[in-house]
């Protein structure tokens, strides 16, 4: 019997069955776990397996959330129609950015500042260009009622639920399978060593392009996803600054490179991020030196930086390399 | 005809001539011995061959065709592969991956690319090898699995760089057993070797690097008895 097969069967009905369960507020709450967890995973394909750090990964969530519903606004594209072409231009533009970075042999630090440049050359576009209303950003009109068709969801936050568990697991499967292919011992073999990598027959440039095109096509959908959940996107809020840190953050808690970092990462840090804002707009009374912070922004980002020094502190190898430590070898179903 | 050969080679590294004008020939079928002291210009050379350096003028042919100035993956889908002087091992995966990776030149199936690794370890004689790390192997260990994952690209021409280098005699003489019976599944070889006692024994034919140029070549017992070898390298007492 493999047991790791037979959780994740049973993690997979839980999750199935579990907003029958939930309350609005825990509702909202499982739905961002799943979106970080799959942004986390969209990260992860390509910084985790080919070990090119990306730090600009909000470019392509913003051109996928941008691309729909500009499109959705201006030319009456159905979203989930708007979702595909915004992977497809954000994959372009990832694309483009790699070229440039990987043909000039950028490693390390560099590619990670060039990428993160790039994010924000996009910011600074966004919010002067008068074609999608510059930083008062754009709202997703609203049809009235629930509409798979439409993907817009009135009554009910149940269905975003399951769109977002599908995506997540989509992503998880497509780790999954980039893992045990050629494509993904080559990702790793790049990560490891890029020059060991090429003299046994790995084109370099070829399999960072692809890691970069999987990996921004699908950060782009959930981009679409965002500005259908919330029916409102601005510059700020899809090429933000600090979206470039919160991708990377839940895989690089839960474990870089390991097929179920992510998910455990944003397991661990959605709840902590939303108790973190709750107790800092309303302290309660026996915290009164949080009286000081009430009402201030920021202070959920701070905590992302304390996470982030103690983890690398810490648990280098996050969450899962940790309780793979913990059972020796046990739990090697948690990587691929 | 020659396997490999290099033609009028050069390669400057800002001003200063690292190869200058590098003849020489690998027969199919050899061990060629490439030796020289430290800064001759052997890794080098090596590296022009391979891919890793463009070379400043003159020719590599393998199989009569040009290949200078490829990329090295794609010299090694040609069917030359190498390993590197300090090693360069996939350290975070197991030892098994480190050959699957090797395997995958040739295939894109997981379990052919399994089964030839599993091939080539049996054949380096690496146990332990779905568990182990790469990180946690021994130097001459480490060693056997840079061969055996540059086997397991296929190779008609092996490149070894100093895989002796660092061994204690017995696990040199179980390396140059190693080489001889690579060889003999077919693989030409062109090694770099500092241990002269290694490089003696193991090569058919040697070829002598100084100040990147070739100053001598011919059989071991030629080359040890070469005047002009022994002046600049080998040393008046080394061989006696």
């Amino acid at each position: 019997m493999n047991w790791g097969l037979v959780l994740i069967i049973l993690g997979l009905v839980i999750l199935l069955i579990l907003p029958q369960f939930l309350s609005p507020f825990l509702l909202s709450l499982a739905i961002l776990i799943l979106f970080w967890a799959y942004l986390g995973q969209c990260w992860n394909i390509m910084t985790g397996y080919t070990g090119q750090f990306s730090f600009g990964h909000a470019a392509y969530f913003g051109i996928g959330a941008y691309t729909s519903t500009w499109l959705l606004v201006n030319m009456g594209v159905n979203p989930w129609i708007g979702m595909i072409i915004g992977g497809i231009f954000a994959m372009l533009f990832g694309l483009f950015v790699g070229y440039l970075a990987f043909r000039s042999g950028l490693r390390h630090i560099y590619f990670a500042l060039t990428t993160f440049a790039f994010a924000m050359v996009l910011l600074f576009t966004s919010s002067n260009l008068a074609i999608i209303n510059k930083t008062m950003g754009i709202q997703v009109p609203l049809i009235g009622g629930d509409s798979w068709l439409h993907f817009q969801f009135e009554t009910t936050r149940v269905p975003y639920y399951y769109i977002m568990l599908g995506m997540m697991v989509v992503s998880i499967i497509v780790t999954y399978l980039i893992g045990r292919s050629k494509l993904g011992y080559y990702f790793k073999a790049i990560r490891e060593d890029q020059d060991a990598a090429a003299s046994l027959g790995v084109n370099l440039l070829r399999y960072k392009m692809t890691g970069m095109g999987i990996s921004s096509f699908m950060t782009a959908l959930g981009g679409t996803f965002y500005a259908q959940y919330f029916y409102y996107i601005d510059p700020d809020l899809v090429f933000g600054f600090f979206l470039n840190v919160e991708i990377l953050l839940a895989p690089v808690l839960g474990g870089v490179g390991t097929l179920f970092g992510p998910v455990l990462g944003a397991l661990v840090l959605t709840p902590l991020s939303e108790l973190t804002r709750a107790l800092i707009r309303q302290p309660p009374g026996f915290l009164p030196f949080l009286l000081a912070l009430q009402g201030r922004a920021g202070v959920d980002i701070m905590l992302y930086g304390l996470i982030l020094i103690v983890v690398i502190i810490f648990l280098p190898q996050g969450l899962v390399g940790w309780i793979r430590r913990l059972g020796r070898r046990g739990h090697r179903y948690l990587e691929v | 005809m020659a396997l490999l050969e290099v033609k009028n080679l050069t390669k400057f590294f800002r001003g200063l001539r690292a190869l200058n004008n590098v003849n020489m020939e690998v027969d199919k079928g050899e061990i060629l011995g490439l030796i020289g002291p430290n800064g001759a210009g052997k890794t080098t050379l090596f590296n022009n061959i391979t891919g890793f350096y463009r070379p400043d003028g003159g020719q590599v042919l393998f199989k009569g065709e040009n290949i200078t100035g490829l990329e090295p993956h794609e010299v090694c889908q040609r069917g030359i592969a190498r390993t590197f002087q300090l090693v360069k091992p996939f350290a975070e995966l197991t030892v098994l991956d480190n050959v699957m990776i090797g395997s995958f030149s040739r295939t894109s199936s997981r379990t052919e690319a399994w089964q030839q690794a599993q091939r080539m370890l049996d054949f380096t004689g690496l146990p332990d090898r779905d568990e182990q790390l790469a990180k946690e192997l021994t130097i001459p260990d480490r060693k056997r699995l840079e061969l055996a994952r540059a086997l397991a690209t296929e190779p008609e021409l092996l490149l070894l760089d100093e895989v002796m280098t660092g061994l204690n005699p017995t696990e040199s003489a179980a390396a140059q057993e190693l080489i001889r019976k690579v060889r003999d599944g077919g693989v030409t070889i062109l090694v770099i070797e500092h241990v002269m006692r290694a490089v003696m024994s193991i090569s058919d034919r040697i070829v002598v690097l100084h100040y990147g140029e070739v100053i001598a070549q011919g059989t071991p017992k030629e080359i040890s008895q070469n005047e002009r070898v022994i002046e600049s390298y080998l040393g008046r007492a080394s061989f006696a």
